[in-house]
């Protein structure tokens, strides 16, 4: 059994079929990337895994356990975190109270949540911003948030989505190593990105999807030379 | 709890206590005890509405059943209204959790119009189930006390247990969810939170609160009918003012807002005679454009502005 | 059979002039996504305008809409000016608030004609208030015959407007999506306040087509703020077609219930009805719902 597994999943808005029979497997311990076009159903993808949409079909399982029917808070509960791609920081509490509020769910001690929580801030390196308001934090600032409150809920396995995107090169520099060091402490990531450079980096293993299917899978290299890659995807940039 | 904490809540509860005695006639007594009512309401609204962002239109629904809960006990059973309160905040708390449950699949405005369209019905079943309610004849009774001291102690130790209720659940887990869940509910749902549970837990003591402050309407003023305890205008939105212009989401925004509002409300009638609603209808406006947090709210902002400089760089890059 | 034919033609003729009512609410909610609870208040100041050219210079009601329309045009769009738009600048905690203002509104306007005309209960009537003809056996009505028809003829007119001008077509493009309409070129604050404007102007119409066949006093508007918001739930909000759906459905609904249910418990049903829907037919305000 596989630490995480996707099996054969559908999802139909109306008409349109956004996610088409798309299965793949992740091992604990790797960084397994997810690119795709606008709109090739990445994000749905992850809205699919902690259950913000049910299935049309397919299922889903972690650690043995069937998820997909399980409510968003169980998924989180049992070990998958995940950030947002348009970042939902807690507009009116500190980032502290953000980390915080991921923290509780393994306490119901505000001494322990606190203290959980400024570790996770160290880790992220945005301790210094502990005390201001989300919603004044600069972009970068705030995708780190949303980063360091999944990892407070100590997820085993952490879906990051867009991380790196609208952030400087130097920016991207920095969540790339937050990223590495997240993996190094033994925590499993889904990253969907649209920045290649990151991607392309530090990913073990990537699927790339079009249209909601699967179009080539396999290490970084040979996702960047795959021909229905560049077709599909990279076109002009790698061309 | 470190000495500065107790200092305010000791001060305000010993000048509470003296009050009646400086304040001898039954006039400021009678507004006072007013105040006290509005400023639990007003709390029991703030721990949902203001904490855990669900705005309810329909709070009158909980305060009418603790108020009828008194009534009835005595209309059919011939025993004492004070019984009442101890009824009325468990009637009201029970009928809470069905409306929860209904209520809260839906989000912002139209939970909003979900709960105005069941406060309605109350007040109409309660219209029209003239059998066991008498209808809109209402219920009177005879005072217990014969002056005001009495209610007023009974009313202060009620609105004392509702801020010992708040600020017991949002200094904890739970003040961190439930504002958790106002800010975004995704996010909250996806950080692990059981959202619908902890609204919940938010619904139920502030219905328990609101029933228990409606029983001890029918004791004090000793008549009730539908119109007046179930009241969509007088109670269900004039609470949410209330809280608007005391301090949304601040512990002492209620009570700041209780006594504006019946201050407000003494000084209207007494200079504009049957144009005070109108008065207040202006007001409304004003308040939520001029004062969209509170008094309390906007005195936080301010003092947070004069003392804590922010830090230079978390201006920019906001959307 | 005559009878249930009878009330069900009469429920349609009434749901024609109430879908005149809520498109004006569905078009207000489409655009600026605010739930308005003065819309009602606004059908009352209209049916006062139309009431006060009967009273003091004896025009027909159908003329005097022509005088309230613009006055409740005018009306909306300084309230949408001045108030609504205003509201987008305040960093509020909770977003309803915008739901209270809406109250503030009702309130102020209500009173206000509490003020100027006491809570009595008026009437308007004429030559034809109570004049039939008949179809078969069955009598109709000829004030609400009249009365749908121009609020048909309304729609129409509306619905030409939306798709044929360029105002229109921003209004439409506002709706769908505000922020692509902004890059688009839209000037949305003003398109949103001419939209409050013809939202207005469409329950004055609706109010003064109804005023022969409604007793009118302050409280009215409340009246008609629910049925409004009933249509548009059910239509789904911003959608004509759904209001005119959902004025038929109320106005036949009504018809009926009228005959069988008690009058005490009619309000109840109503209300039952609006929750049900609320909860179980979401189709019509998604956009809403997630914030």
């Amino acid at each position: 059994m596989s630490f995480f597994e996707v099996k054969n999943i559908v999802k139909n808005f109306g008409g349109l079929t956004a996610v088409n029979n798309v299965s793949f497997t992740v091992e604990k311990g790797e960084i397994f990337g997810l690119i795709g076009p606008n709109g090739s159903g990445k994000t749905t993808i992850f809205n699919l895994i902690n259950r913000f949409y049910p299935l049309t079909s397919g299922e889903i399982y972690f650690q043995g356990q069937r998820i997909d029917g399980l409510p968003t808070h169980k998924i989180c509960e049992l070990g998958i975190g995940r950030t947002f791609q348009v970042v939902k920081p807690l507009r009116r509490m500190t980032v502290l109270e953000n980390v915080m509020a991921g923290a509780f769910l393994h306490t119901g001690s505000i001494a322990r949540a606190r203290a959980k929580a400024l570790e996770v801030l160290d880790f992220c390196a945005l301790a210094h911003r502990k005390d201001v308001e989300a919603k004044s934090l600069t972009i970068a600032d705030r995708k780190r948030l949303e980063i360091a409150r999944a990892l407070a809920t100590e997820p085993k396995l952490l879906l990051l989505d867009e991380t790196a995107a609208g952030l400087n090169p130097k920016e991207q520099e920095e969540a790339i190593a937050i990223i590495q060091k997240i993996r190094d402490a033994g925590i499993t990531i889904i990253i969907v990105e649209h920045v290649m450079k990151v991607i392309m980096g530090i990913s073990n293993r990537i699927l790339a999807i079009n249209f909601g299917r699967e179009i080539a899978r396999g290490t970084p290299r040979e996702i960047a030379n795959h021909p229905e890659v560049i077709k599909a995807y990279l076109g002009d940039a790698y061309a | 709890m470190t000495a500065k904490s107790w200092l305010t809540p000791t001060i305000i509860a010993v000048v509470a206590l003296v009050l009646p005695f400086l304040l001898r006639d039954p006039y400021p007594q009678h507004i006072l005890i007013m105040i006290l009512i509005w400023a639990t309401l007003g709390t029991a609204w703030n721990l949902l509405g203001g904490y855990a962002g669900q705005v309810s239109f329909g709070h009158a629904a909980f305060f009418g059943l603790g108020a009828y809960s008194a009534g009835l006990l005595f209309l059919h059973l011939k025993i004492s209204t004070w019984w009442g309160m101890l009824l009325g905040p468990f009637v009201a708390t029970a009928v809470a959790v069905p409306i929860g449950l209904i209520c809260f699949r839906l989000r912002g405005p139209y939970f909003a119009l979900a709960t105005l369209a069941l406060g309605e019905i109350f007040r109409l079943v309660f219209t029209n189930w003239v059998k066991f309610t008498h209808g809109a004849q209402g219920i009177l009774i005879l005072s217990t006390f014969p002056t005001k001291l009495p209610y007023y102690y009974i009313a202060l130790a009620i609105w004392g247990l509702a801020m010992f209720t708040l600020n017991r659940l949002i200094n904890s887990k739970l003040g961190y969810y439930f504002v958790s869940i106002r800010e975004d509910q995704d996010a909250a749902e996806s950080l692990g939170i059981p959202t619908t549970r902890y609204k919940m837990y938010a619904f139920l003591p502030s219905a328990f609160l609101a029933g228990l402050t409606g029983a001890f309407y029918m004791n004090y003023i000793a008549f009730i009918d539908p119109h007046v305890v179930f009241s969509l205008g007088d109670i269900s939105v004039m609470v949410i003012l209330v809280v608007m212009m005391g301090g949304v989401a601040n512990p002492w925004g209620a009570p700041v807002g209780a006594a504006i509002y019946i201050a407000l409300n003494e000084i209207f009638r007494a200079w504009l005679g049957s144009a005070n609603v109108l008065a207040f209808g202006i007001l409304v406006c004003l308040v939520i454009l001029f004062l969209p947090n509170g008094v309390m709210g906007e005195l936080g902002q301010i003092r947070r502005t004069a003392f804590r400089q922010k830090p230079a760089a978390a201006g920019g890059g906001q959307k | 059979m005559s009878l249930f034919g009878q009330t069900v033609i009469c429920g349609i003729l009434l749901g024609g002039m109430y879908a005149l009512i809520a498109i004006g609410m569905t078009l207000i909610m489409g655009v600026m996504k605010i739930i308005n609870l003065a819309h009602g208040a606004l059908v009352m100041v209209g049916m006062y305008i139309t009431y006060v050219c009967y009273k003091s210079w004896g025009l027909d009601p159908y003329i005097g809409m022509l005088i309230a329309m613009p006055a409740l045009f005018l009306i909306g769009c300084l309230i949408q000016r001045y108030m609504i738009n205003r509201l987008v600048e305040v960093d509020s905690i909770l977003p309803e608030n915008q739901v209270l203002l809406t109250v503030g509104i009702m309130l102020v306007l209500t009173e206000l004609a509490r003020l100027i005309f006491k809570s009595d209960y008026r009437s308007v009537t004429t030559g034809y208030s109570s004049s039939t003809f008949f179809v078969g056996d069955m009598s109709i009505s000829i004030p609400m015959t009249v009365g749908f028809f121009i609020a048909m003829a309304f729609t129409y007119l509306l619905h030409l407007f939306l798709t044929r001008t360029d105002l229109g077509r921003s209004i439409r493009a506002t709706a769908q999506d505000r922020n692509a309409a902004i890059y688009m070129g839209v000037n949305a604050p003003r398109v949103t306040v001419i939209t409050f404007g013809i939202g207005s102007a469409l329950a004055a119409a609706g109010g003064s087509l109804l005023l022969p066949l409604f007793y009118l006093w302050p409280d009215i508007g409340h009246l008609f703020t629910a049925k409004a918001f009933i249509i548009t739930i059910l239509g789904g909000m911003g959608s004509t077609m759904g209001a005119i759906f959902g004025g038929l459905t109320l106005g036949i609904a009504e018809s009926l219930g009228a005959t069988y249910i008690s009058m005490g418990y009619k309000d109840v049903v109503g209300l039952v009805i609006f929750l049900l829907v609320l909860l179980f037919l979401p189709g019509g305000f998604k956009s809403l719902t997630k914030r």
